[in-house]
């Protein structure tokens, strides 16, 4: 059974991957990190598990080294955020073409310029296109247990990609919130030992790593590629296994009151909570409210999207970054090109909003769903509106 | 629904205070969220952290703007901070203060409930440093009932060890020396 216990996310997010046994931690420790780091480093120091933790210095190199290191045939975690995911940038798109199924456990936040350390998702719209599966979580608990289907995910045999979990960095970070932490005995069972298809060994010689002519490059994204498509299958297969022992379900796109919505709004992270219960006080007045929180990021969940928006008269997509010169938000860039085909699409707003920590109270989401309706009344509107910011 | 702002200053502890209210509360089988205001901390600056405690589960992750609870662990804060900001008409100010409550008003042009602790003396005398986190931990359960004076005991001895009886003592004085001059 799983006990249920007061943590500060960061720190349970390290004792999940703890659950995992991993083998090998790379981790910087700064610019600007959560308390993961220095956690997994206490776990490992303190011999709870049976690993090693690499001191690198810098995030390029942190992930440099899980690389190494899981090129080796170890299980991998590595962690950051803001700054210093852009740093580790170079390195992403070689462990996802390597095909190594290393964790990140990423504390999102604003980047640089102006100086900022709060929370928005910039720094994971950067890495976008890397070909990592990216998961969002809402809460503590989707953070731990994310962090846990991860490496199920990344190593299964028809995968084999690296995956980051995404937490919002302090609105869950640094956040004390009951969690239902899995036992170890639940975690061997859900998640066996990590069988590498290659390993670097001398009694297995392999190259990794290798230079692609034009020939074969191409060949190699589009392989890329293919295994991330088909991590769709397998990553609803590991949430059905998932709902199936812990009893808790998920879904690329958890809808709440949405079956008959007519507007809906879109979130992704931990704002997905506090939206919900505005989407229940607008429901209290009569609104006919909706809500889909994105928990899957890439792959992006086409289908399940057209799906869940064939009924919605509007959709309100709320975007935490910024793509300048672009169509709007990246999240609303994504769902616009999902349903474009559809012949019953709803009209879509674009709100950027929790820039750089900008806070978001149950009114802001209120006054967003409200104030969505109005604007498709008027078509063709903004493209995107930056929400509550001054001229 | 209960909702605590903690003002001190940095050093003081004001995060471990919600981190231990948070884990006493959880350890009740309640909701809770601890946190500290986001952002950098430096030592000696004033400094917020938050509360909820509910007995479902808590949805809400925006910032607390009216809280019903607003614990002070520094007095030389009220000249500086407006502590008082948003505090609901029946919410309670608990300050660390020799002064009376009656004073305190009068300072704070502030017509709310109050209540006072000598904390700084309490903490100087149990604990040998003038860090009140604890002690003020103790004042707020008395009086709001937030959660039973035993919850607390876990959580403090498994962040304090050694120290944590000296803690305890701390807390279970403020807890009876607390002044609940309602008005």
């Amino acid at each position: 059974m799983s006990k249920r216990i007061g943590m500060e996310v960061a720190i349970a997010a390290a004792e999940a991957a703890a659950l995992c046994r991993f083998d090998v931690a790379a981790v910087y420790p700064i610019t600007p990190q959560s308390h993961v780091a220095e956690h997994l480093s206490d776990i490992v120091a303190d011999g709870r598990i049976d690993a090693e933790f690499i001191t690198v210095e810098s995030e390029h190199s942190a992930l440099s080294s899980a690389i190494g290191a899981a090129g080796t045939g170890a299980r991998v975690v590595t962690a950051t955020s803001s700054q210093g995911l852009m740093y580790m940038h170079e390195v992403l798109p070689i462990a996802s073409a390597m095909r190594l199924p290393i964790v990140m456990i990423i504390a999102n936040r604003a980047v640089s310029g102006p100086l900022n350390i709060w929370n928005d998702h910039t720094d994971i719209m950067h890495e976008r296109d890397t070909g990592w599966i990216s998961l969002f979580a809402q809460n503590g608990q989707e953070v731990v247990d994310m962090t846990i289907q991860a490496f199920k995910i990344g190593e299964h045999r028809d995968v084999m990609l690296p995956v980051n979990v995404n937490m919002d960095g302090f609105q869950l970070t640094h956040m004390v919130e009951p969690i239902l932490m899995p036992e170890q005995e639940e975690v061997d069972k859900f998640l066996p030992a990590y069988k590498p298809y290659a390993m670097v060994h001398p009694d297995t010689p392999v190259s990794m790593g290798t230079l692609a002519m034009p020939e074969f490059y191409a060949e190699a994204l589009k392989a890329k590629d293919m295994a991330m498509a088909a991590s769709r299958k397998i990553i609803a297969q590991v949430w059905k296994d998932w709902e199936k022992q812990f009893g808790r379900k998920y879904e690329p796109i958890e809808a709440h009151r949405a079956e008959d919505a007519e507007v809906l709004m879109l979130t992704m992270g931990s704002m997905g909570e506090t939206a919900e219960i505005a989407i229940n006080e607008l429901r209290k007045h009569g609104v006919k409210a909706g809500l889909l929180k994105l928990k899957l990021w890439r792959p992006f969940p086409f289908e399940e999207l057209k799906k869940l928006t064939k009924n919605a008269k509007v959709l309100v997509v709320t975007d935490r970054a910024v793509s300048f010169g672009g169509p709007g938000g990246p999240v609303c860039g994504e769902v616009k090109a999902a349903l474009y085909d559809e012949p019953n699409r709803p009209k879509i707003v674009n709100y950027l909003i929790g820039l750089g920590g900008r806070d978001l109270t149950i009114s802001d989401f209120v006054d967003m769903m409200k104030r969505a309706a109005e604007a498709t009344k008027k078509m063709p509107a903004e493209a995107y509106e930056y929400y509550g910011v001054r001229e | 629904m209960i909702e605590v702002r903690w003002h001190g200053r940095g050093g003081q502890g004001a995060v471990t205070s919600v981190e231990m209210l948070a884990l006493a509360a959880i350890e009740e089988g309640k909701f809770a969220q601890g946190f500290p205001s986001f952002g950098p901390e430096r030592r000696g600056a004033p400094v917020t952290a938050f509360n909820r405690v509910d007995d479902h589960q808590i949805k809400l992750r925006s910032g607390i703007y009216n809280p019903d609870v607003v614990v002070v662990l520094d007095e030389s804060l009220i000249s500086l901070v407006n502590v008082t900001e948003g505090l609901k008409p029946d919410g309670v100010l608990i300050v660390n203060t020799t002064r009376s409550a009656k004073e305190l008003a009068k300072l704070l042009n502030y017509s709310g409930k109050i209540a006072t602790v000598d904390a700084l003396g309490i903490a100087r005398q149990e604990l040998g440093v003038p860090i009140t986190n604890t002690t003020m931990l103790g004042a707020l359960i008395k009086v709001t009932n937030v959660v039973k004076l035993d919850s607390v005991k876990g959580p403090i001895e498994h962040r304090f060890g050694r120290i944590a009886q000296k803690n305890m003592n701390a807390l279970q004085r403020a807890h009876k020396e607390v002044k609940l001059n309602y008005k």
